[in-house]
């Protein structure tokens, strides 16, 4: 076997392994590896920063569920990757990231540019390694992409010494792996799948409450053929809009903070939860003490860990989502061949009224533009078959109301973690993965500054993403909890001067010194005209500053820590139960 | 809140230690002993690990550990089904006028003495936390120099062994080109 330096090893396990395009920057650790890349099928990306590397590789894996691959170097360029990492631990994005580290001799001897970046991702990566010896960094790579993509899927980091990258070493790419302490579950107990269809066909006041897991697991066909079958509605979380049509009559829409009040009602009210890949997670459940008090949990996730973490299961079962939710099909088709049908007509009625009377709804403002106009006519004019990003804040929920999402992976977001600046640069990764989709970043002005460096990597290397800029001026969702909660005392949240017209920065200017396009809209009447204009640009990144009414807020509303129950849906409005419905 | 015994079985790799600390820590958990060593089986460490905590929080940091890759098992041990050893070094201050008390004190405990100075000796203890407790409390009049402890070390009673079976690798195609994602 011809000797290959750790560098080239290092390329030809990560093509073996499947990595089709990297985001990443080199530097001087991580420097080797950069020479065989360049001889490499691999597409490497050339960012600006590396948190836009490490966001790119998830809106590439979050669309295409593939791993999606990020490169840095050593010290800040693996530290500059530690948000994204830990994004991804959050919302179980398959991810490696590759990192250079200092020579074996320099470690722990605070080397230039040296940092224990496999300590500081311990608690945040699914599972890394710190490679010294050339020889094993087939092995290694073969290892990570595994525990990246199987069973729950996480990020994995690989710190690679430079002296591994520069010591000649042999090739061999491993047929099997062997990990005796992983070994995911991925088929259901059948006795536990029983068990479930029988609380379902008992129950009254079913709900099946899907997560992320769903669209991770690709287990949207076999969701829509239990919902329909057993005609039980359905609320899918902030990670899983997409899992099931937004147009489909039994979809409630997004439960939580700021779900609808019908999907919030479905949980609330509900006498059996069915958690499909979801996690009962504090924006959802509201005061956890009050969170649905008369609902049995049937609680089905890939992960052990989060079955009765936060809410007891009555029903746990361990399992990937699309087995688990085939074999429920399997169970409850049997019971209804049989005649065993659930009766659930009265809940289902309850909460359709709930839906109709309590719409997703806002006002239209006396002056300027309205935020949700806008994304309500992007969805409209983009279509489900684009792919929207978001960043963090009110244009997050704006755009998990507004769009209308009808398929899985067309929706990506930072839910877990709550990332601002996710947005610019998983739409960059988004289009690499999908490059015949139309992508549109969604995200606000206050995200859009700490991310929209990438525009230059778009414009650059052909990544014609569109971005829409709902520009309010300011940190829209803080001075709204500030408007609520703060007296009106809008300390810091303000990004433009108090007295000037001018706007700091231009972002039509900025877009057009990237090498983007650059549109500005601010009244409703040129709304379509600039969406289709944005449309019509497939060569270039386009950049639309949405100019919008800055006192919009983002209804319904569950204020943080207060239970469910306390739900308004416009301010100072909540909705009567008519508790005698029922 | 009450006392568990959780016997794990790691890969003996780097940062294991750090791994396992880290999720305790992380969670709030104050770890009272943990005691790490080689097993029967190359390549496999035992950690046993005392915490003092409620059930449930025990069971959600177990599932946590078992989520580590390098985790390969985790036994809680029942304490009336199996053995608890703890040793101690012990240096004692003893004088001719004491040293006979001391050395009855050593044979009551069926403990050993290790190491004799001029005004000390050094007394090598073993047993669960109670006998340790004790001979500690016999002895602490005479004046305690030094004192060291290993973590609790435990095992279950009978023939069965916790590292028989989930012990065999097993192996899976490593992922490729063709396969990933």
């Amino acid at each position: 076997m011809s000797e290959i330096t750790g560098a080239q090893s290092l390329v030809r396990s990560l093509e073996a392994a499947g990595a089709d395009n990297i985001f990443g920057i080199p530097g001087g650790a991580i420097l080797p590896a950069y020479d065989p890349l360049m001889d490499s099928s691999i597409r490497h990306i050339l960012v600006r920063h590396e948190q836009g590397a490490g966001h790119a590789a998830q809106g590439y894996a979050a669309a295409t569920g593939r791993v999606g691959v990020c490169m840095a170097t050593s010290g800040p360029g693996a530290t500059n990757l530690v948000t994204p990492i830990a994004d991804a631990y959050m919302d179980s994005v398959p991810m490696v990231a590759v990192t250079g580290q200092v020579g074996a001799s320099m470690i722990g001897t605070d080397a230039f540019q040296e940092a224990d970046i496999r300590g500081i991702t311990m608690p945040i990566t699914k599972h890394n390694f710190l490679v010294t010896d050339p020889a094993d960094i087939p092995r290694t790579v073969a290892e990570a992409f595994y525990i990246a993509s199987t069973g729950r899927p996480g990020p994995v980091l690989v710190d690679v010494a430079k002296s591994a990258l520069q010591s000649m070493t042999t090739f061999a790419w491993p047929t099997e792996i062997s990990l005796p302490g992983y070994r995911p579950v991925t088929k259901p107990h059948s006795k536990q799948i029983r068990e479930a269809a029988r609380l379902i066909l008992e129950s009254r006041k079913p709900v099946l409450y899907v997560g992320g897991g769903t669209i991770r697991a690709n287990a949207h066909q076999e969701l829509r053929v239990l919902a329909e079958l057993t005609g039980m509605p359905v609320v899918t979380t902030l990670m899983a809009l997409g899992a099931f049509p937004d147009s489909h009559p039994q979809h409630l829409g997004m439960p939580g903070m700021h779900g609808t009040v019908a999907a919030v009602a479905a949980l609330q009210k509900s006498d059996l939860i069915i958690s499909l890949g979801a996690r009962f997670d504090d924006r959802v459940t509201g005061n956890l003490d009050s969170f649905a008090p008369h609902a049995k949990v049937i609680h089905a996730d890939i992960d052990p860990a989060e079955i009765g973490k936060n809410r007891h299961a009555d029903v746990p079962i361990v399992g990937d989502c699309r087995e688990v939710i085939s074999d429920l099909v399997v169970a409850l088709q049997a019971e209804q061949d049989a005649g065993h049908t659930g009766d659930y007509e009265g809940w289902v009625g309850y909460l359709a009224g709930l839906k109709q009377r309590y719409p997703l709804g806002y006002e239209t403002p006396a002056e300027g533009l309205a935020p949700q106009y806008v994304i309500q006519r992007l969805s409209d004019i983009a279509g489900p078959d684009a792919i929207y990003t978001s960043g963090v804040g009110q244009h997050q929920m704006w755009a998990a109301h507004f769009v209308k999402y009808e398929k899985p992976r067309t929706w990506l977001n930072s839910g877990g973690l709550g990332t601002m600046g996710y947005s610019v640069p998983a739409a960059m990764g988004a289009k690499v993965g999908c490059p015949d989709t139309t992508v549109w970043s969604i995200d606000g002005d206050g995200c859009f500054q700490m991310t929209n460096q990438e525009l230059a990597t778009c414009a650059i290397e052909g990544i014609p993403i569109k971005v829409a800029v709902i520009n309010n001026e300011s940190l829209g969702m803080v001075r709204q909890w500030q408007t609520l909660f703060y007296n009106e005392r809008y300390s810091n949240t303000n990004l433009q001067r108090h007295d000037g017209p001018v706007r700091i920065p231009d972002f039509v200017k900025l877009a057009d010194a990237y090498g983007c396009v650059g549109l500005a809209c601010d009244s409703a009447d040129e709304v379509d005209a600039t969406i289709e204009k944005a449309m019509e640009i497939n060569d270039v990144p386009v950049v639309v500053d949405f100019r919008v009414h800055r006192d919009a807020m983002v209804w319904p509303m569950v204020a943080a820590g207060t239970s469910n129950d306390e739900i308004k849906y416009a301010r100072d409005l909540a909705p009567e139960w008519e508790h005698d419905e029922l | 809140m009450s006392k568990h015994t959780l016997s794990v079985l790691v890969e003996d790799r780097p940062g294991v230690l750090t791994r396992i600390a880290g999720l305790f820590s992380r969670r709030g958990f104050n770890i009272e002993s943990l005691a790490v060593g080689p097993t029967e089986h190359d390549g496999i460490s035992r950690m046993t690990i005392v915490v003092n905590v409620e059930e449930s929080p025990l069971e959600q940091v177990t599932k946590q550990l078992n989520k580590l890759v390098e985790v390969i098992k985790i036994v809680e041990l029942d304490p009336t089904a199996s053995v608890h050893r703890e040793l101690v070094l012990v240096k004692v201050a003893a004088t001719a006028e004491t040293r006979g008390q001391v050395l009855d004190t050593v044979q009551l405990f069926r403990a050993k003495v290790v190491d004799v100075a001029p005004d000390a000796v050094t007394i090598q203890v073993t047993g669960n936390a109670d006998k340790i407790a004790d001979f500690l409390r016999v002895v602490e009049p005479f004046g305690i120099r030094e004192l060291v402890q290993s973590g609790m070390v435990a095992i279950g009673r009978g023939s069965r062994s916790i590292s028989e079976r989930n012990l065999r690798p097993v192996s899976v195609p490593a992922p490729t080109a063709a396969t990933a994602g």
